[in-house]
């Protein structure tokens, strides 16, 4: 039976109604028209469907819908301010960390939960927390840079 | 996925009488990684599912000294692996937290799921094992604790009785100088089950082992204590050959199958490897602390 949900996407409060065995990512992509989320595996494994609920980074794969009412969700959508891209965007375009782009609104939702909780990561944690996130173009050189820069650009070092 | 229907019960003793009353239609969803898996392969078809997430009080940490440290069923692997707490009083478990799945799975899987999955490779098992956990049940004829050691009963398979929930593990105080470690062996560095894993937590006094519990995941149908190697080094210093003997014992205790992780006859080699490995770090970091 169909429930009716209040959902909150990227600061706007929507009004579904939900099967119960609808997840997360099929209400954002089918039913919200959200597409920039992608859906790979559904089952947790690629990262494609990384969405940030509050404040943390989930796949939206493995969250049921009515589970997901009253909670604050962010998508890559939600990213771009007044229509200019977020650092993180800005950074993956200029330094080539984006090919298919299929796995890109996963990396760059796992990159923004990164730098939010950490300004300045090394590479290792850089590379540690894409982990569950799988690019079958880029090899990932240039999507370790592309954070790395977007940080140094967001939290310059100091002097 | 499976169509099935929804249940959100509000206390305890709601959920505990709901999957009293539909038991064997009733699935429990804490974090969903391992259930809605399943459910989207269909190997599983349960007419309801209910989530415990809007239960008060089965979630968060608290650590207490001279008491230990008591984990809600519902905690996160990632609050584990990240709580200052945990690093600092059991960082074994700390340690193997960080190794399960990825940071988008750890914040939504919780430690009740990963024990009551009962998966004979799951992360959690060892290091809770090692430090002498106890589970603590919520059924409808009331409330028990169990030793961790007799929680699981084989793969898929915990003691759990009709309307029972797993509420919360209680981890006791550690001794002065004790020590652990957790050793996962995967042919992945990141996002994959363990072939072997091995925790051990040791207790010196007078430069001696005063207590030791080694815990082995995936080489046996559950977690497993292999104690005649904890039992080998009670009492005694650490030296090569004793290391190697506890090693060897573990491995005799091990019954692994051969699967695509790796051949049975590969497993046992690990634990001895492994089980040498983590008593000799378990002990330089006891004597370092
Ligand atoms: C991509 C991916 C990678 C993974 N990697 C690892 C890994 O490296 N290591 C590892 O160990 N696991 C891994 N897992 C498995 C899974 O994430 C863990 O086992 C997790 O801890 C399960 O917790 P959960 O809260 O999500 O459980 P759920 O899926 O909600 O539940 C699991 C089972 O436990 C039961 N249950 C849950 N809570 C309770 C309770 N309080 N009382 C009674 N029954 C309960 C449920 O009914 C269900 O049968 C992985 C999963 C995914 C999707
Ligand atoms: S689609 Fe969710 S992790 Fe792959
Ligand atoms: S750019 Fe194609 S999968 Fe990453």
């Amino acid at each position: 039976m169909k429930q009716l949900i209040s959902l909150k996407v990227n600061g706007t409060t929507h009004e579904v109604a939900v099967e119960p065995y609808w997840t997360l990512l099929n209400v954002i992509r089918d039913h919200l028209g959200l597409t920039g989320t992608k859906r790979g595996c559904d089952s947790g494994d690629c990262g494609a469907c990384t969405v940030i609920m509050n404040g943390k980074p989930v796949n939206s794969c493995l969250v049921l819908a009515v589970d997901a009412r009253d909670r604050d969700i962010l998508t890559i959508e939600g990213l771009a301010q007044d229509g200019k891209l977020h650092p993180l965007q800005e950074a993956f375009i200029e330094k080539g960390g984006i090919q298919c782009g299929y796995c890109t609104p996963g990396m760059i939702m796992m990159a923004k939960a990164l730098l939010d909780e950490n300004p300045r990561p090394t590479e290792a944690q850089v590379r540690q927390a894409i982990a569950g996130n799988l690019c079958r173009c880029t090899g990932y050189v240039k999507i370790v840079e592309a954070i790395l820069a977007a940080s140094e650009a967001m939290t310059p070092a100091k002097p | 996925m499976v169509r099935f229907e929804y249940l959100e019960p509000t206390s305890l003793g709601e959920a505990v009488s709901l999957v009293d009353r539909h038991w064997g239609q009733v699935r429990v969803m804490a974090g969903g990684t391992d259930l809605l898996v399943r459910l989207k392969q269909r190997v599983i078809r349960p007419q309801y599912v209910l989530n415990l997430k809007r239960v008060p009080g089965l979630d968060g940490l608290t650590y207490a000294k001279g008491q230990g440290l008591r984990i809600g069923a519902l905690t996160t692997i990632r609050t584990i692996e990240t709580s200052p707490v945990v690093k600092e009083h059991y960082p074994v478990l700390a340690e193997a937290a960080g190794m399960l799945g990825s940071v988008q799975v750890r914040n939504l899987a919780t430690v009740g799921g990963n024990l009551c999955n009962a998966s004979p490779s799951a992360e959690m098992p060892p290091g809770l094992l090692a430090y002498g956990a106890q589970a603590r049940i919520v059924g409808p004829k009331g409330e028990r604790t169990v030793p961790l050691d007799q929680f699981f009963l084989g793969p898929g398979q915990t003691c759990l009785l009709q309307g029972d929930l797993l509420a919360e593990v209680l981890v006791p105080e550690s001794a002065p100088k004790t020590a652990g470690v957790y050793i996962k062996l995967s042919p992945r560095a990141a996002m994959d089950c363990a072939v072997v894993g091995v925790a051990a937590v040791v207790t010196l006094e007078d430069g001696k082992c005063k207590d030791c519990r080694i815990a082995l995941g995936a080489v046996a149908p559950t977690p497993l204590r292999p104690r005649s190697a904890e039992d080998l080094l009670r009492g005694k210093p650490l030296d090569p050959g004793l290391r190697e003997r506890a090693g060897q014992a573990a491995m005799e205790e091990a019954k692994p199958i051969t699967d695509v992780r790796g051949s049975a006859e590969y497993r046992k080699e690990m634990v001895k490897v492994l089980t040498r490995r983590a008593v000799q770090q378990a002990f330089q970091r006891a004597m370092a602390s």
